[in-house]
């Protein structure tokens, strides 16, 4: 989108006769940077070090080889191989919703429809996207009876595994494709018509356009938005512990458990180790994300 | 507006359309469905009349009562976001403009630090304010003033980049405005639509939160919810109709007030 100055406004920052004086406005600041301090960083912090303590507040390693605990490394790898799945397919059917969009008036009633219906199930949906899991799936639900009444295919025949970590998986698509949405439609909205006319005015084609200029163009930020709803999906916790009110098969509901009870794998203090071990995760992801959302913005000016 | 030559065909904008409409279509008017069919199978309303019967009450106060907490909690964050959170934005950018990127960095990093992870930290803290301010609902709301920040942020700061404050704020002074009248008579509705909209995504925020307030044993509607959903899997599925649906419009809302301040922007 180009700026577009408002009527009556310098184009540029106006060079406004800026004070010397240091003053007292940075008191201003004060508040929120306490307010930062106290409720973002102090956590942040407090969550990592009680990951290096024992039970007395001694400084510990012990927690830290709870990582390499197999338990520990499995959950961590459940909730890798569930987060990278739905992300993928998050991507590929959210990036199809985009290009159904393209070309659609924004003010128009289907785009404001789909971008509020997105921001509700990508950022409100939580504990209730499960409950519609439990009413479509369940072993009550809708489709599962309808299901078994036509086909007379018991989905559940090998137990309930909407319960448990393969439940998660038609959970998370209903919140991930919807981030999708949200995330790559500006890039995608971006693409310059004239690209395009200027590809067919030189005899090309429409395929040609997006294998040539389209797809290279759109990949940083289609890679981008996957890493987004990979850390979307590894962060999780609020679905999943609705849908699996007992067990920890990934690492939000191994922290519950952590946090809940006493004692786990004989160590104390567990949630904090396994905070750390996220945020390691989600950190190299975000990255990676930065990197790449670099690139990306050269596209996007 | 002539056709983008982007544009997919009508009959793949279509498919697409309706395959991935009817995937998600599914799973809600199942629950729907779910909330309407009786034990032996036949429709009926009863599920939905029974939420308002006095009889059944009782099982329902959970999610009134965290209703009532999230509403509470909802108008505490809007504070934190209207009161502490925008002026500093204002003051970042008429005096600190070098500031930006690095309270911008600040402003979006609870999206990097999962809510599960502040949870294990803010657990101690809130032990800390139990024993000075009580145990109160309303204290979370400054852990949420986190979880709400980035959402707030794009919104306030989007407003902020679409308008000249400098000079509105000189004019101001100029004419012998005092401070705060030039921050609440004049900056302040000039930025409405960015501050409408960073408070309406708050309220979705706070009534859709879940993890922090779990962990942390406090009863706010998505609490409620859970405690609900384990008697009555119904009531459970029409409150997140209910929900669902609100925030719906809640965020209709939203998108018309940003769309009103496009269109002032370019005419």
């Amino acid at each position: 989108m180009t700026a577009v100055a408002p009527a009556g406004s310098p184009v540029t920052g106006s060079p406004l006769p800026r004070s010397r004086r240091i003053g007292w406005s940075w008191l201003g600041l004060v508040p929120f940077l306490a307010y930062l301090a106290l409720f973002l960083l102090l956590p942040t912090v407090l969550a990592v070090v009680t990951g290096f303590q024992d039970g007395t507040g001694a400084f510990t390693w012990d927690n830290l080889t709870a990582l390499v605990d197999p338990v520990i490394t499995e959950t961590f790898w459940n909730s890798t191989w569930v987060s990278l799945l739905t992300a993928a397919i998050g991507a590929i059917v959210g990036s199809l919703v985009c290009f159904a969009l393209l070309g659609l008036p924004e003010t128009g009633v289907i785009r404001a429809a789909v971008d509020a219906a997105s921001g509700v199930l990508a950022q409100f949906g939580g504990v209730m996207l499960a409950f519609v899991m439990v009413a479509t799936l369940g072993t009550q639900g809708v489709i599962t009876r309808l299901i078994a009444g036509a086909l007379g295919i018991d989905i559940f025949a090998d137990g309930a595994w909407i319960y448990g970590l393969p439940g998660l998986i038609p959970a998370y698509i209903i919140f991930q494709v919807p981030l999708m949405v949200l995330t790559f439609m500006p890039a995608l909205a971006a693409l310059r018509p004239q690209w395009a006319e200027a590809h067919m005015t030189l005899g090309g084609t429409r395929a040609g356009f997006w294998a040539h200029v389209g797809f290279p163009v759109l990949a940083p930020s289609f890679l981008a938005s996957f890493l987004l709803l990979f850390t979307n999906a590894f962060s999780s916790y609020a679905t999943a512990a609705a849908l699996a009110s007992q067990g920890s098969s990934i690492v939000p509901l191994q922290i519950r458990t952590a946090l809940t009870s006493e004692t786990v794998l004989g160590r104390e203090n567990l949630a904090g180790s396994l905070a750390l071990g996220m945020i390691l995760v989600v950190a190299a992801a975000m990255v990676v994300y930065n990197l790449v959302q670099r690139r990306a913005s050269r596209w996007q000016a | 507006m002539t056709r983008s030559p982007l544009a997919p065909s009508r009959a793949t904008r279509w498919t697409i359309g309706i395959l991935v409409g009817a995937v998600f279509a599914v799973p809600f008017a199942a629950t729907l469905l779910f909330t309407l069919t009786a034990a032996d199978g036949s429709l009926t309303l009863d599920r939905w009349t029974a939420l308002f019967d006095p009889a059944r009450a009782a099982a329902y106060v959970p999610v009134w009562a965290g209703l009532v907490n999230s509403l509470v909690l909802a108008v505490v964050t809007v504070a934190i976001v209207l009161v502490v959170l925008a002026p500093t934005m204002v003051l970042v950018a008429l005096r600190y403009p070098a500031l930006r990127r690095v309270f911008e960095f600040f402003a979006l990093l609870p999206i990097t630090i999962p809510a599960i992870v502040l949870v294990v930290g803010l657990a101690p803290i809130y032990l800390a304010i139990g024993r000075t301010f009580g145990t109160g609902t309303w204290s979370l709301a400054f852990a949420y003033g986190i979880v709400v920040l980035p959402f707030a942020y794009r919104s306030i700061q989007a407003s902020i980049d679409a308008v000249d404050l400098r000079t509105l704020a000189e004019a101001a002074r100029t004419l012998g405005a005092s401070w705060p009248a030039v921050l609440i008579r004049v900056i302040a509705p000039n930025l409405r639509q960015g501050l409408l909209a960073a408070s309406l995504m708050t309220v979705a925020v706070v009534l859709g939160e879940f993890t922090i307030a779990s962990l942390l044993n406090r009863q706010v509607l998505q609490t409620g919810l859970v405690l609900v959903n384990k008697q009555d899997a119904w009531a459970s599925a029409i409150f997140t109709l209910l929900a669902l649906a609100f925030a719906f419009v809640l965020l209709l809302i939203i998108g018309r007030a940003g769309r009103v301040g496009a269109g002032r922007k370019t005419s």
